[in-house]
């Protein structure tokens, strides 16, 4: 008798048609996010397809050798690849719970980026001034734009830092929070990923050929 | 219940058939459907290519459709007769037919374009004249080179030193090698009797080869959305029964035409709609390569040096003189004429009225500079309505 | 407005009187029409108090099936709008021959071919298509809800406020008159100067955002949100067909995203991407416009295929022939589109060799297709076939849409396209597969899911008059353009020179008007089947002896979908848990959470309505402050934390101590 219920019941467990327990689904946060991350990308995608297409197009004007100080973008993109460290140092101090250390490695890696913005604003005016303008030619429209987007992605990236600096400090390390962290996180390496795209394919390039 | 169910088959299918047989039975009665009957070899090649591949694609359509209305009729729910298999949902054969049958079409017809579109590439020169014949070794082929103007055509006829607007002519059996550009925005040249389209882009040369076969009068035009006059860009293409007669037509031209110089070419490009066909007996060499570099007007540095000057690498940091000898795109603006997709309000009439806009219509207001500002006398807010120029600031 | 013109200059832009369109008697009845029946309507909304309802219940609600539901009666909307456009291009073409300039100038009808291809396709195809995936995505894999539920909402309005942005443009200035693409250089700021292209490029960015948003999280919804049990090879077919096309969202709409930018850069600032002049190049922005363009036509396409692949099994009865290899087309589906882009240009002087690649990778794309099509037809072999009105749809589409195929693998051989490429051929063609298959599956799906979404199903006599008149007015408008096609008339004509090619064009405009008493029936469907819905009623809340988990649940589906988190055994869940004798759990309900709705999406929404508007007409300080507005909605909505909410155990209960009851009054 014993063996035969056995067998009823595990006829039972076999169709079971609903969980009686709820189970939450993992979170699709991350999944979510790093899919916008990749729509993201396609977007660099298209912004360097087209320098590929009309970088060389100076309109009779200048080009890259006229115009970039590789030292100048070298410091720049020193500033990045600290600041991708450094939130690096915060996401371990986050993992250890420690809120305080996380917000100061945090505002270390905000000073960071705004100094990448700022050089890069003054490259931007510097060649402004030059004459070297986006309605200049399609080599300088595309460089405008493409490294100019990089460059709004990463204010954006600042703007959201500080927002999520004021949320640590007013709720702490907890779990929406942290999962924040970890997209944000996720955004600024991927920023930097980008950057070394564009150092080498615009800056590099650019001087070299 | 019956009624309904009876309904899919029958209904569909007469609805199906009848127009079917309207664009079949107008096919081969209609002597007007100029795809299906071209006067010239390539588009005669395109014709029977488009009748080899949907033959081919009918191989597999018309079992299809067949199947469907037949299999919907047989497996009625009313049918009880008919075999009932809910389960049935798996064949290894039937799926292999399935996957194999559209492959093998799809091979068929993928041999066929690979080979067709070499061979009828535009960019090619032609290997016959037509079916039987091929090129004859002394044959000259005439050069047309093409210009798509808002909203008008201009032929210039380099070896013969004449050009045309709104008429092309060339004689019968006799290789045409066309180039293309565009003054302005794209375009495609086409005419269905002698060879397919191909598009017309500002500082960009295309190349088109043909051959007209039958003497006639054919239909041209823009077949790519070119703004308001596109309705009206067309031409008449005269297949001309021999050499003798080309050359009588290429005289008449030089003796009635005009000269065209730069001067006249700038009048004449601005945009207008229905322009009259025009004879230019003298032309200035070098006009078709200037409007193809885009430095038909004065002042203006060609493509060509350009290009040259960004493959030595630029001009460097004091070239801002270039930027302006470069600027092309802004011509019309800087004369105030319309816009060719100009809308509100850069357009300069009242949103949506009727009325023709200025330096849209033929003729007229094309000699008054005086009515280029198009909100003079119009408009109780000057200050609202913006020049085109402004856009660009 | 102000006396001092430079002040008004600031304010106002380039917005003046001049903008309203006094003059057009067409558009100040359609203005009239539509303030009378606005107001009416906002009337009655007031005068019923819906606002309260609306407003809490439908705006502000993240529930994926409201949502749903929304977008498609926003699609239903626009395509009122759309099909109006279709009608007077229909009869100025049938007018205007020879000396007969017809009624519409080039100025106006430009703008309106125009905006039927944008609101067509951004507006009436894609809300469809995101509304119904909406719906029915999570109801078929046993999920409460969506991944991300505000984003859901926050996509929706976006859309609205694209769609808000092309409506104003009618009413306010004017709409772009360069095509449903508006290819450069006649897009560009010199020579399409005005706010036509604006409109256009602000209307579709907002839009794209949403739908882009939408992609995403479907995707994360489909991959995370499964019930247990079903593995990809268990999800129904439609799932798969969402999850295909909400990849080729993800993968294409940013791209759309940065040709626009690029193109508002040329407009707004003067850069050079797209210009003739300075080294721009404008055969740059075909090539990335068809690179969204083409896999977008398959972002329609494929959640057409998922609906008829339900119904097909469904209403005969039967599992679906060769689910693996429909899932094998769809992905090989979803890669080709990346792959052939380059057929819509064919004339454009590329070699012969890149040619003959992207004709030949285009005709490959035929073979996964007619896979489907042999599926669809060896699914209904062997069934019992009930004729409701979703199969009638899927029939229709069957015979239908080879044609459209077929029509389709001709012009991707490129020397054919040199003779058919922008013909009405052509325009043959894409409505050939749009209305086919594209419209004939929302139908299809819309009445096939209604007794799911209200409760009653549709009244099948208006359902079948619709389809009829859909149908018919297809063919009788539709094959005339294939034959002018081969007659060498091009697309886009204001006026026709050949006098003796009228009468196709009349036979044409008739077919337009059997189109219009399809979708008047189609409305009559709505408004009869309301009236009898108590007969029409569905208390079992499976009216078709459906096969997917969505049947499984009451109609409509409570707030929660499933009080018990379905556990799938097999393919076609549903009807496998009524083959091995499943029984509905009455006890043991526990509390569930819910998210909680929020009016934030409907704030960013209207709020980027502004923002459009006010750089559309170059009103700076208003475009600062909307885009001020933005962002801090945005930041101030991240610190709410608090956005779930729990029905209690009792609520539950009760809603589906309700459930018991109507399904015991059925079988009784």
């Amino acid at each position: 008798m014993a063996t035969q219920a056995d067998a009823t019941a595990d006829r039972e467990e076999a169709l079971r048609f609903y969980e009686t327990e709820d189970h939450p689904h993992a979170p699709a946060t991350l999944i979510g996010f790093w899919l916008y991350l990749m729509s993201d990308c396609l977007i660099f995608a298209v912004l360097f397809a087209t320098h590929a297409v009309v970088g060389r197009n100076y309109a009779a004007g200048p080009s890259p050798a006229d115009l970039f100080d590789l030292k100048l973008v070298a410091l720049n993109t020193a500033m990045l690849l600290f600041s991708s460290i450094t939130y690096g140092f915060a996401m371990l101090e986050m993992a250890k719970e420690r809120r305080g250390a996380t917000l100061l490695w945090l505002a270390v890696t905000g000073l960071f980026g705004i100094a990448f913005v700022a050089l890069e604003l003054y490259e931007f005016s510097h060649l402004i001034h030059e004459g070297a303008t986006p309605q200049r030619s399609a080599f300088l429209s595309s460089f405008f734009v493409l490294v100019g987007t990089h460059g709004l992605h990463v204010s954006v990236g600042i703007v959201w830092l500080a927002v999520l600096m004021v949320q640590v400090a007013q709720r702490g390390l907890q779990e929406d929070n942290k999962r924040r962290l970890m997209c944000l996180s996720m955004f600024w390496h991927f920023l930097d990923v980008i950057w070394i795209g564009v150092f080498s394919f615009v800056y590099l390039m650019g001087t070299l050929r | 219940m019956m009624i309904p169910d009876r309904m899919p088959s029958r209904l569909s299918r007469a609805i199906i058939l009848a127009p079917l047989a309207v664009v079949f039975g107008g096919l081969l009665s209609g002597c007007n459907v100029v795809s299906m009957n071209p006067s010239g070899d390539v588009a005669v090649q395109q014709r029977d290519l488009i009748l080899a591949s949907t033959g081919l694609m009918l191989l597999i359509i018309v079992p299809v459709i067949a199947l469907t209305l037949l299999f919907a009729w047989r497996y009625r729910h009313t049918n009880t007769e008919a075999t009932y298999d809910p389960d049935w949902h798996h064949s290894t054969q039937l799926e292999v037919v399935i996957w194999a049958a559209p492959l093998a079409i799809v091979i068929a017809l993928g041999a066929l374009t690979w080979i067709s579109t070499h061979l009828l590439d535009p960019y090619r020169p032609l290997g016959r004249l037509d079916r039987n014949r091929p090129i004859p070794a002394d044959v000259k082929p005439i050069t047309v080179e093409v210009v798509a103007l808002d909203w008008k055509w201009l032929f210039f006829y380099p070896d013969q030193g004449i050009a045309t607007v709104n008429e092309l002519a060339a004689p019968v059996d006799v290789p045409i090698n066309f180039k293309l550009t565009s003054a302005s925005v794209m375009n495609t040249f086409f005419i269905p009797a002698l060879a397919g389209q191909i598009y017309t882009m500002a500082g960009m040369e295309t190349k088109l080869h043909a051959v007209i076969n039958k003497p006639g009068v054919f239909n041209g035009f823009s077949g790519n959305y070119s703004g308001s006059g596109f309705s009206k860009m067309n031409f008449k293409f005269h297949g001309l029964a021999d050499r003798s007669e080309f050359d009588r037509w290429v005289g008449k031209i030089k003796s009635e035409g005009k000269p065209l110089g730069r001067e006249e070419y700038i009048a004449l490009e601005k945009p207008s709609e229905a322009e009259p066909v025009r004879y230019f007996g003298t032309v200035d060499p070098g006009l078709y390569k200037a409007i193809l570099n885009m430095c038909a007007y004065p002042g203006k540095m060609c493509m060509s040096e350009m290009m040259n000057i960004d493959a030595r690498g630029g001009a460097g940091k004091n070239s801002q003189a270039n930027r302006t000898r470069l600027e092309y795109d802004n011509r019309h603006g800087q004369q105030g004429d319309e816009a060719p997709g100009a809308t509100f309000p850069a357009s300069g009439r009242e949103s949506r009225s009727d009325e023709k806009p200025e330096g849209v219509k033929s003729g007229g207001s094309r000699e008054e500079p005086s009515k280029a500002d198009p909100h003079k006398g119009h408009g109780h807010h000057d200050h609202g309505g913006s020049a085109p120029a402004q856009l660009n600031n | 407005m102000f006396s001092n013109p430079d002040l008004q200059k600031l304010v106002f832009g380039r917005l003046t009187w001049d903008a309203i369109p006094l003059h057009d008697p067409i558009l100040i009845v359609t203005f009239i029409g539509v303030v009378l029946g606005g107001t009416a309507l906002l009337g009655a909304i007031t005068y019923f108090r819906f606002w309260g309802v609306l407003w809490r219940e439908w705006f502000t609600s993240v529930d994926h099936k409201k949502i749903g539901i929304m977008y498609i009666i926003l699609a239903l909307v626009m395509l009122l709008r759309g099909f109006s456009d279709a009608l007077l291009m229909r009869s100025q073409q049938a007018i205007a021959f020879g000396a007969n300039e017809g009624y519409l100038p080039p100025h106006h009808y430009d703008q309106i071919f125009t905006a039927h291809g944008v609101i067509m396709i951004f507006f009436v195809a894609m809300p469809l298509v995101t509304g119904l995936m909406n719906y029915v995505v999570p109801l078929q894999i046993g999920a409460r809800d969506v991944a991300f539920p505000f984003l859901n909402n926050f996509s929706f309005w976006m859309t609205v406020s694209g769609a808000a942005t092309v409506m104003v443009s009618l009413f306010v200035g004017e709409f772009a008159r360069t095509g449903w693409l508006a290819m450069p250089p006649l897009s560009g700021a010199e020579y399409s100067p005005g706010v036509g292209v604006d409109y256009y490029i602000w209307a579709l960015q907002i839009a794209g955002i949403g739908t882009l948003l939408s992609g995403i999280n479907l995707i994360a919804t489909i991959i995370k949100m499964r019930a247990p049990g079903m593995t990809m090879m268990k999800m129904p077919i439609f799932v798969w067909s969402a999850l295909c096309t909400n990849v080729l969202i993800v993968a294409a709409f940013p791209i759309l995203t940065a040709v626009l930018a690029l193109l508002s850069m040329d407009r707004y600032v003067g850069t050079h991407f797209f210009t003739n002049d300075l080294g721009g190049n404008p055969m740059m922005y075909v090539n990335l416009i068809w690179i969204w363009g083409h896999p977008e036509v398959y972002i329609l396409i494929l959640p057409a295929f998922g609906v008829f692949s339900e119904i097909v099994s469904t209403y005969s009865s039967k599992r679906l022939f060769g689910y693996a290899s429909m899932v094998y087309a769809l992905v090989v589906i979803t890669i080709l589109a990346y792959l052939v882009w380059l057929h819509h240009f064919f004339t454009m002087g590329s070699g012969a060799s890149v040619n003959s690649f992207f004709g030949i990778t285009t005709m490959i794309i035929s073979i996964p297709t007619g896979a489907k099509i042999f599926n669809w037809l060896f699914t209904m072999y062997r069934g019992r076939i009930r004729f409701e009105v979703p199969m009638l749809w899927t029939l229709g589409f069957m015979v239908t849409f080879v044609i459209g195929g077929m029509t389709g693998v001709l012009l991707a051989v490129p020397p054919a396209d040199f003779v058919l490429h922008n013909s009405l051929f052509l325009v043959a063609h894409f409505h050939n597969v749009i209305i086919g298959g594209v419209l004939f599956g929302m139908f299809a799906g819309i009445t096939y899911w209604y007794p799911k979404a209200f409760g009653y199903k549709l009244d099948p006599f208006w359902g079948k008059v619709s389809f009829w008149f859909w149908l018919s007015g297809f063919y009788v408008a539709f094959m005339p353009l294939y034959l002018l096609g081969l007659m060498g008339v091009t697309r886009r004509l204001n006026r026709i020179e050949d006098p003796s090619l009228q009468v196709w064009f009349v036979i044409a405009g008739l077919g337009a008007v059997l189109i219009l008493f399809g979708i008047l029936s189609f409305m009559m469907t709505l408004f009869v089947s309301y009236r009898r819905r108590e007969e029409l009623r569905d208390v079992s809340g499976d009216p078709w002896h459906g096969r997917t988990l969505e049947w499984s649940t009451s109609s409509p589906p409570p707030d929660y979908n499933f009080a018990f988190t379905p556990v799938i055994h097999d393919y076609d869940a549903w009807w496998d848990m009524k083959r091995r004798g499943y029984e509905r759990p009455r006890e043991g309900y526990r509390s569930i959470h819910m998210p909680k709705n929020t009016g934030t999406g409907v704030i960013l929404g209207a709020l980027s309505t502004v923002f459009s508007f006010a750089v559309i007409w170059y009103m700076w300080p208003l475009a600062a402050l909307a885009i001020t507005g933005i962002v801090v909605v945005a930041i101030v909505h991240t610190f709410n934390y608090n956005r779930d909410t729990t029905i209690p155990a009792e609520t539950v209960v009760s809603v589906e101590a309700q459930h018991t009851r109507m399904l015991a009054a059925a079988q009784a």
